[in-house]
């Protein structure tokens, strides 16, 4: 596969050099850390595919450049002018050296995108910790880059546009007839629109979870992904342009008073073709970077196809059921269970490696290492849900406990549904199973102490132990499932496994990590506690984060129910049968506690739907499609073992309720 | 190759199809039948006149309001609203008396532009400028849909519900286990085209409508009978209406909806209330989907003559150009790996076979070319009250999910009274080579006509066909036969017991029918 995407890069060689070394630092990182050289064979090819997108965004800077100047230089009245203008320029050295510094800027923003990026968005569950996200250093530090490559993009316009915008200085004699050199405020403004329109991108970013890569429900390859989003990207640049121009040019009108120029006028800023140029060059910037998101997220959440077993042992840890079970980067995580639900539904061969069995011993290594992994993971989002039905239900007594500390910080101002955390009782949380495993690259380290801080901006959260701010489940807890699970890696494993796990992967990175998360959290419950007596919860923010990561377990069902029913069928040795009541059994817990979740207030109500925006807001449904599969594999396995399931050992409730899908009462 | 010479003749008049059974199909006298009908509690009866139909629409509403003077910016901004772009241009253009001439002018020329604009686009696709009730009316699988009682029918996939939906623009959900027949109304439900249960699901029921699709939860446990439409997600995108086909993957995922207005196939999310729309310019519109059982494949046809072969792994098409008009109807056989299709103006059945393994999309090449496997064109029955000429243009196709029987619905010529709609039966068998087989005509009362027909999804003992008469009733007509490939098919299924209170079936002659081969 990476053959392919080698071929794409292919044409700029240069370019994926240049970014290689940018990322070479963290590669090293990431495998010391690991203290194995296993990782460093997927995130190659991770990082390749993050190169690739950066070089296809590269390759289409020319066309975009061309398609900017024609639009930029429009005259329909001269168009044989307009035209031989557009060709002469596009031809000229000042064009090639644009080039060069939007490839420059593309490079940067790309490389930006591969920093920040996550697969489990950070949702802020109230507008404080917004707030806090703004202002924390890390991603003040991105709003100046962003800033300055704003400006960087606005002056490659302002050359290209040409005319009044050409220079920064112009020749004007002063009133003593002396001549000197002036400010030309039109190349001002163009500069100052690039930075403003580049800080509201980046603060946008943050507010939309911009950075948030969803996983398609709907397969398709990555051209025809790219060009039915297409349109959506231009759309997209052109309104969010005319919505930044808008402010910048207020903003502008009220800041740039002192000037004696004749833009600080309402009649000289409102010069129709100062707009449009203000206008057009925030479109293209932001065309320009939108697109290199779009291709990061396309190419990164392409599908990749682990092997399920391999006959050579140096391979073996680049098979799906270690890489499941391993201690891996989320994004890795994620598309090993994308791969696991897309062979269970249509890889006949794929699934009967799967059932086989070991050679020799015949043991089914395969099927209870995948079994387990996915049946941990729901048992793990079940007792979340547990535990926050708990916390809601337990509130008002929890309240009248934790009165003295309340006493203490503020007045209560918030008197309902805020959840009062403890920070005496800290316990990791399971979104922490989402350590990336490049903690400590070069990147965070002047940030470290900010770690502590409930600021922190959602990338470093994610580095650290990503661990949403205000998560409902982080403080709460007097409910005996959380305190029964300690601190613990991506799986609860039960028994052996467990053991073996430790063993195998007892990771110097976690103690870090968990000292990390632990004061972050206990900073952030004292924090949260401030804070949501000062500001309200946004409504259904806290559902949304409980549901954060529930992709996994979207596929974690899908996989699940669709190898069992493949099972009745193809498994060979019957080693289906041995799991199967366990598989029942949690499905059907968590059927409960998703229902009872779903009773409460705020849980069930749809967010609103944004469909002209970059932001990607499907984190927001998750809970949704959580739900209807959840429903879905369970009857897929009901009705593909029909009546054979009353042999199942089950508890009678259990029974009772497969009863109800049986005869699809449910 | 099969046609309807090898068809028994149709039944004389006052007779009405009851069953198949030992390989022969029975009939009674209309009468006895509606006495029996009757008792069933699944055949009901919708009496046109009892349902009254929508005769206005929302902005008819208008007239029945006195006029009131508002400011011309008030009413350009109500028809922004109400009717986009052309409607404010109308309202500038009309109300020339309150603004500046050039300003009237000009969007007068507009308009008029936009007119030539959409009238060329016409030209190019005639489809475009029926209105969406006539769009529907032309592209639905129910014959001469706009007059029809029964507007669309389902099945539940799994167990023995359907719904219903009228021409009063509801839909009714019979359950022969639940006393309550809950119906569905919604603002929104308007002229719906298709009806569809979501597989793997108890409760939801997507409806296709004018202006959006409605996925309906209707709590199976519930004793009320009227639903609010808060039990209804609404589902829409710009441009996409009205919808006139909606297919459920079978594995209850997805679901793809069609317009004839959009280029657009969409597929939906139906959880998160998302789409992903697969656009092909070619053809104009989308009109009709069917999506294969086995999931792989999903049949679209367009205005145009022209359809669509799409393979669901990555969601690539096949383009199948017709040479004669678009494809009307087609269905799968449950396997997935033969498509039956008709096309406007033929009279004959075309089969595509799909050999290619499920799963691996490098190697989805498909057949070449379709084969004809009926030829269905006009034959002349003598009967005892007169010829029949059967035959013709087809209307819409089903296949029974165990892939032994096929119906036809022939359009027949509304104008002749020799020339009825009516339904032919196939046997189908698969080996040694695909063919179809004579089986017979089913026919209703005397004076209706079929007007859609629906096979019952797990039917223990051969087949049940549903259909839809003219007059409002719904009957069921059971194949009883024995599967031949019951015993590599069934799931956990058990053999068919023939029901007591029906006649003995003699299945010792269950491989009677291949006699009939010529």
């Amino acid at each position: 596969m990476w053959q392919s995407v080698r071929k794409h890069c292919h044409f700029s060689c240069v370019l994926l050099i240049c970014l290689k070394s940018h990322m070479k630092p963290r590669k090293v990182k990431l495998v010391s850390v690991n203290t194995s050289v296993r990782l460093s064979y997927h995130n190659t090819g991770y990082n390749i595919k993050a190169a690739a997108s950066v070089a296809w965004a590269v390759l289409l800077l020319p066309p975009s450049i061309a398609v900017f100047v024609i639009i930029s230089r429009v005259s329909l009245l001269h168009p044989i002018q307009w035209i031989s203008e557009c060709v002469s320029l596009l031809t000229s050295a000042t064009a090639i050296f644009s080039f060069i510094l939007l490839c420059g800027v593309v490079l940067i923003v790309g490389f930006l995108n591969l920093e920040y990026y996550t697969v489990i968005p950070s949702i802020a569950c109230s507008k404080i910790a917004l707030l806090g996200q703004l202002l924390h250093p890390r991603q003040f530090v991105s709003s100046l880059v962003h800033c300055i490559l704003g400006v960087i993009v606005a002056w490659c316009c302002a050359v290209t546009i040409g005319g009044r915008y050409q220079t920064l200085g112009y020749p004007c004699t002063q009133a003593d007839g002396s001549p000197q050199l002036c400010l030309n405020e039109y190349q001002v403004i163009l500069l100052l629109a690039g930075a403003f329109v580049g800080y509201c991108h980046s603060v946008l970013g943050v507010i939309h979870n911009m950075n948030y890569v969803s996983f398609h429900t709907v397969q398709q390859y990555k051209y025809l992904r790219f060009k039915g989003s297409l349109p959506l990207v231009v759309k997209c640049s052109a309104i969010q342009a005319l919505y930044s121009v808008r402010n910048y040019l207020v903003v502008y009108f009220f800041l740039g008073k002192c000037s004696l120029h004749p833009l600080d006028t309402i009649a000289g800023l409102l010069d129709f073709s100062l707009l449009y140029h203000l206008w057009i060059s925030g479109t293209f910037l932001l065309f320009t970077w939108y697109i290199t998101l779009l291709l990061f997220r396309i190419f990164v959440t392409e599908v990749y196809s682990f092997p399920v077993q391999s006959s050579f042992t140096e391979d073996v840890h680049q098979c799906l059921p270690k890489v499941l079970t391993g201690q891996q980067p989320a994004i890795l995580k994620f598309l090993a269970l994308h791969d696991l639900a897309l062979l269970s539904q249509h890889s006949p061969s794929r699934r009967s490696e799967v059932f086989s069995l070991s050679q020799p011993g015949g043991h089914p290594h395969n099927w209870n290492a995948i079994s387990q992994e996915c049946l941990s993971l729901l048992a793990d989002l079940t007792q979340r849900l547990v535990a926050h039905h708990d916390t809601v239900a337990t509130n008002g007594r929890a309240k009248s406990l934790s009165t003295g500390s309340d006493k203490k910080s503020l007045s209560s101002e918030s008197t309902e549904d805020v959840m009062t955390p403890r920070p005496s009782v800290l316990i990791k949380t399971p979104a922490s199973v989402f350590l990336r495993s490049s903690v400590g690259s070069p990147l965070t380290v002047p940030f470290t102490p900010d770690l502590d801080s409930p600021f922190s901006s959602p990338a470093l959260r994610r580095l650290a132990g990503p661990v949403e701010q205000c998560s409902p489940w982080h403080g709460t807890v007097q409910s005996p499932h959380i305190m029964r699970r300690g601190p613990k890696l991506w799986s609860t494993s039960t028994g052996e496994r467990g053991l073996q796990n430790k063993t195998e992967h007892v990771i110097p990175i976690v103690d870090p990590c968990a000292i990390w998360a632990n004061e972050c959290q206990m900073f952030q419950i004292m924090t949260c506690n401030c804070s949501m007596l000062i500001s309200q919860l946004l409504p259904e923010a806290s559902s949304q984060a409980l549901f954060a990561d529930t992709q996994s377990h979207i596929w974690a069902l899908e996989g699940l129910s669709y190898l069992v029913k493949a099972s009745f069928s193809e498994d060979q040795f019957g080693v289906v049968q041995t799991t199967l009541p366990s598989i029942l059994s949690s499905m059907l817990v968590l059927q409960e506690a998703v229902d009872r979740h779903f009773k409460l207030p705020h849980a069930s109500s749809k967010p609103v739907r944004s469909t002209s925006s970059m932001e990607d807001s499907s984190y927001k449904t998750l809970r949704f499609a959580l739900r209807a599969t959840l429903k879905t594999a369970i009857y897929r396995i009901t009705t593909t073992f029909g009546e054979h399931l009353n042999a199942v050992q089950m508890s009678a409730e259990h029974q009772k309720r497969l009863q109800q899908f049986l005869e699809y009462k449910e | 190759m099969c046609s309807l010479a090898l068809f028994p003749p149709p039944l004389p008049c006052g007779q009405a199809t009851l069953c198949e059974t030992n390989n022969e199909l029975l009939s009674r006298s209309a009468s006895e039948d509606c006495l029996k009908q009757e008792s069933s509690p699944l055949s009901l009866y919708f009496p046109r006149e009892s349902l009254k139909p929508h005769s206005r629409t929302e902005s008819s509403s208008k007239a029945a309001f006195l006029d009131h003077c508002e400011t011309l910016w008030m009413r350009s901004a109500a028809a922004w609203r109400d009717a986009g772009l052309t409607g404010l241009l109308n309202e500038i253009a009309n109300s020339s008396a309150e603004v500046p001439k050039w300003l009237s002018v000009s969007s007068g020329c507009v308009l008029a532009l936009l007119q030539r604009i959409s009238s060329f686009h016409g030209s190019l696709f005639p489809h475009l400028t029926l209105s969406s009730e006539d769009m529907i009316a032309e592209f639905s699988q129910v014959l001469k849909w706009s007059d029809c009682a029964v507007r669309a029918f389902a099945w539940h996939p799994h167990t023995d519900k359907f719904a219903v939906a009228l021409l009063d623009d509801s839909i009714k959900i019979y359950n022969p286990k639940s006393a309550t027949a809950p119906t569905l109304k919604h603002r929104l439900q308007r002229s719906v085209a298709a009806v569809q249960w979501k597989p793997l699901c108890a409760s939801a029921l997507a409806v296709a409508c004018q202006n959006c699709l409605l996925v309906w939860h209707v709590d199976p446990c519930s004793l009320s009978t009227r639903p609010s439409s808060g039990c209804a997600q609404v589902l829409s995108h710009p441009g996409h209406s009205p919808v006139t086909s909606i297919a459920w993957s079978p594995s209850g995922s997805f679901l793809v909806s069609a317009s004839p207005m959009d280029t657009n196939m969409m597929v939906w999310d139906v959880a998160a209330e998302s789409c992903v729309p697969l656009q092909r310019v070619g053809g104009g519109g989308v009109t009709f989907l069917s999506w294969s059982p086995d999931g792989s494949h999903v049949l679209a046809s367009t205005p145009a003559a022209l359809f669509r072969v799409w393979e669901t792994r990555m969601w690539t098409c096949e383009r199948w150009p017709c040479l004669k008009g678009r494809c009307q109807s087609g269905c799968w056989s449950p396997d997935g790996s033969r498509l039956l299709f008709t096309v406007q103006g033929e009279t004959v059945i075309y089969a595509l076979t799909f050999t290619d393994t499920p799963g691996i999309p490098s190697n989805t090449k498909g057949p070449k070319a379709a084969a004809v496997v009926a030829d269905l064109s006009e034959t002349t029955f003598n009967t005892p009250g007169g010829d029949i000429v059967v035959g013709g243009e087809i209307q819409s196709l089903a296949w029974d999910p165990r892939g032994e029987r096929l119906a036809v619905l022939l359009k027949g010529d509304p104008q002749a009274r020799d020339r009825p709609a009516m339904i032919a039966v196939f046997k189908t068998r698969t080996s040694p080579i695909f063919e179809l087989l004579p089986c017979g005509f089913v026919q209703g009362e005397p004076g209706t006509e079929p007007r859609l027909m629906q096979f019952h999804p797990n039917f223990q003992h051969g087949a049940l066909l549903t259909v839809c008469w003219s007059n409002g009733r719904i009957t069921h007509v059971p194949f009883y036969f024995l599967s031949a490939g019951m015993a590599r098919h069934g799931l956990g299924g058990s053999p068919p017991q023939p029901r007591p209170e029906e006649r003995p079936a003699d299945y010792i002659n269950q491989t009677l029918y291949t006699e009939l081969t010529t």
